[in-house]
């Protein structure tokens, strides 16, 4: 395992929470998950009688489903919440509704706002242990554990590695957490997008910026950002078209043996051609499914924790 | 009260003597020991240490050495009154600011109504007189509701008491309407005072735009949403010879406007604030929504330059902007709070730890610049000196105090030096010639006349 090797906190909230060695030892931990969504009965009893609260203020497929998904298949019992149609709708605070729902002891409160700072917030007002699941702009700290889970399955190790992250870098919570996963394994990270939507001082991340696609052979990965045109109250690029024109990763602008993610939804067209979606060198899919096994490590890290990972070890 | 175009509730003329203070008065040339008799509500007499006798049937306070400085003028204060009494009032603010060392305040009329007529603002000046602890002037807005675009009855607001006029919360974002405004000064009288922020360029901000927000995913307010209004402003009042006040300055290029501004000639002033001169956008990185204020907390750079410019004069005065807001509006995500630090109770200890102990300003600066807030509209300076009505507070510079959420007399706790050890603790403050505050512990060190 890595250097560090700090213990879990009782909460994931940012990527900056985890050492090289948490995060390996997550995604360890989410390979044998990921044997066990392989077999035909894909459940073990890890969090039997236990209760997670799914929290989202935000419309999600993929992360909400992910987190249901992953939940159950430890044996806990879920409780979902979407903003429309409960009582958030009806003016009640986050406060009101995090003490309410805590009410039910739940062992774990998954929460995505649009707000950044929400789930470090909500960990001061339950006992549960919080699980970001997307504050805003902020962090989206489990997306970048399933990315990195899914590049270490490719390469072994990110160490060394170049990784263009593309596109609407302002209004992403991805590339936050993703910039600070990747560089914390080893890699090397470029963001890459127009000047409009390219944070002032992002290099203060430790991260490269760059505004064109020029050098982007030079990428070992090419990550994809959705163009959150539901996020943009203006206009951040005159058209889509010249978007695309200057942006869209086209199989014509992938070099053989790079490999091309996105964490989705994806805009088709707009900053990806079908022609790559579909291509052998896109591991969208991959991301997917690891979504599922990362997200059992996660609630399982921080739930069950070191005491039972030596005990299975041993 | 009878100082013009300030209000307060009448209280029996301070009859006290301070024996061996340590007084410094900068505008008077005073940092030396003194006895400070007041008799009468008025500055009768300073002596040596030990030399002067107390008036019959007063107290004496033995300062024992503490500092007496002349009493604070805090030119921009937010009393939340009327409307919004749930975070202060004309009472609980100038408490606040009477334990904090302040003698005087100015109060900003982006209230609920807004003070844009003569009617509000007269049910303002009747309730300071029946409630205010220390004397109040009230600003009413440039325009009516603070929407920018017709002109408030100028005329008839100073008539009724109104010591300038301000948008403050808002910028006056139409040049037209300002410069009407600065024309119309010529027959109103009284200051203009400019909150400077183009709602282009800060557009859905929620704090400074830098590393921070970069890092943090959060809307940015760059630096130039302020300066460049603050340079096409001045140029207006240079056009139209008028006086101008820019409130709350928050970075280097501002300065530089400022810098400009005056050089040109043109009658401009500006305040700073204890907060930007003492923190940065990295205690943002909490998202602690005590941090969120507008303009935001910026840079280390952005930070100096104010020290620098307060330490030469260039920006005239310390004001606090003493925002209330109750408990449950800040206990929110950061971009959903509202913007505003209070700032009465912590302003001198926070500028004195971090400022003179942290060796960027002198102390007789510091008291001269918390003290000049009330002149740049046409007030009265404090002065520690025969004849002189007694404003005047005491402090200890010794003393160490932890700011928490408990203990203030302001009706709100969101104070972005929450959490800190100051050092300056506020003993006595004599405002207009009355005892406004003294600390419980100088209630027990009371000597028998």
């Amino acid at each position: 395992m890595g250097s560090g090797n700090r213990p879990l906190g009782k909460h994931l909230i940012s990527i900056e929470d985890l050492d090289r060695g948490s995060i390996e030892r997550i995604l360890d931990r989410a390979e044998s998950f990921a044997e066990v969504s392989g077999r035909e009965i894909k459940k073990v009893p890890a969090l039997r009688g236990r209760t997670i609260v799914n929290l989202f203020y935000e419309a999600s497929t993929r992360t909400s489903s992910s987190f249901e998904l992953a939940a159950k298949r430890l044996s806990a019992d879920v409780v979902s919440v979407r903003s429309a149609g409960s009582s958030v709708d009806k003016g009640e605070s986050l406060k009101d509704t995090v003490q309410t729902l805590s009410a039910y002891d739940p062992a774990a409160i998954v929460i995505r706002t649009p707000y950044a700072g929400s789930a470090q917030l909500v960990a001061g007002w339950t006992p549960a242990s919080v699980i970001n699941a997307g504050d805003g702009k902020h962090e989206h700290p489990t997306q970048a554990l399933l990315d990195v889970f899914t590049l270490r399955r490719r390469f072994g190790s990110l160490d060394g590695k170049r990784i263009w992250i593309i596109g609407d870098v302002l209004h992403s919570r991805v590339a936050r957490s993703n910039v600070l996963a990747f560089t914390r394994m080893g890699a090397e990270v470029t963001v890459c997008g127009p000047p409009t939507l390219i944070p002032r001082q992002i290099e203060a991340l430790g991260c490269e910026a760059r505004t064109t696609l020029d050098d982007l052979h030079e990428a070992d990965v090419v990550y994809v950002l959705r163009m959150q045109l539901e996020r943009m109250r203006e206009a951040f690029v005159p058209s889509l078209r010249e978007y695309a024109a200057r942006y869209q990763v086209s199989a014509a602008r992938l070099e053989p043996g790079q490999l091309l993610m996105h964490p989705g939804p994806v805009n088709r067209g707009v900053e990806l051609s079908a022609n790559a979606i579909d291509s052998p060198q896109a591991l969208i899919g991959e991301q997917v499914k690891a979504g599922v096994s990362v997200r059992m490590a996660v609630l399982y890290e921080l739930l069950v924790g070191a005491p039972l990972l030596q005990a299975v070890a041993s | 009260m009878s100082i013009e175009r300030l209000y307060s509730r009448d209280e029996p003329p301070a009859e006290l003597l301070i024996r061996d203070a340590h007084v410094v008065d900068p505008r008077a040339g005073l940092d030396d020991r003194r006895d400070i008799l007041i008799a009468g509500g008025r500055i009768a007499e300073l002596g040596a240490p030990g030399t002067l006798s107390p008036p019959a049937g007063g107290d004496v306070l033995d300062a024992g050495g503490r500092h007496a400085f002349p009493a604070f003028v805090d030119p921009h204060v937010h009393l939340r009154t009327p409307g919004q009494e749930y975070k202060e009032d004309i009472a609980s603010g100038t408490a606040a600011a009477a334990a904090g060392g302040f003698g005087a305040v100015i109060a900003m009329p982006n209230t609920a109504p807004t003070v844009d007529d003569a009617p509000v603002l007269r049910s303002l000046t009747d309730a300071a007189r029946r409630d205010a602890r220390v004397p109040v002037g009230f600003l009413a807005s440039i325009t009516r509701g603070l929407k920018g675009e017709e002109l408030t009855e100028m005329a008839e607001l100073r008539d009724a008491g109104a010591l300038g006029f301000t948008d403050d919360g808002k910028p006056v974002t139409s040049a037209g309407i300002l410069r009407k405004a600065l024309q119309y000064q010529r027959l109103a009288g009284g200051v203009i005072a400019l909150h400077e922020e183009d709602p282009e360029l800060s557009g859905d901000g929620v704090m400074h735009e830098g590393a921070v927000s970069a890092r943090l995913g959060m809307t940015g307010i760059p630096s130039i949403s302020e300066s460049t209004m603050i340079a096409r402003d001045a140029a207006i009042a240079g056009y139209e010879q008028a006086r101008m006040h820019f409130q709350h300055l928050s970075c280097v290029e501002s300065v530089k406007a400022l810098a400009a501004a005056k050089e040109a000639g043109i009658q401009v002033t500006a305040e700073a604030t204890p907060h930007h001169l003492t923190l940065t956008a990295d205690v943002v990185r909490t998202l602690d929504s005590r941090f969120k204020m507008n303009p935001p907390l910026r840079t280390e750079d952005d930070r100096r330059a104010l020290v620098d410019a307060l330490a030469s004069g260039l920006i005239d005065c310390v004001a606090t902007d003493h925002a209330p807001h109750a408990h449950h509006e800040k206990e929110v995500p950061f971009e959903q709070a509202p913007m505003g630090t209070t700032g009465l109770e912590t302003a001198f200890a926070a500028l004195y730890t971090e400022l003179v102990l942290g060796h960027e300003l002198e102390l007789a600066i510091l008291v001269e610049r918390m003290t000049a807030g009330g002149a740049l509209y046409d007030l009265p300076v404090p002065v520690i000196g025969p004849g002189e009505p007694a404003n005047l507070t005491l402090v200890d510079l010794e003393a160490a105090w932890d700011v928490g959420e408990h203990g203030y007399a302001s009706r709100s706790q969101n104070c972005c030096f929450h959490g800190r050890r100051l050092h300056g603790r506020i003993l006595l403050t004599v405002a207009a010639g009355a005892v406004a505050f003294r600390a419980p512990m100088l209630a027990e060190a009371k000597l028998p006349a």
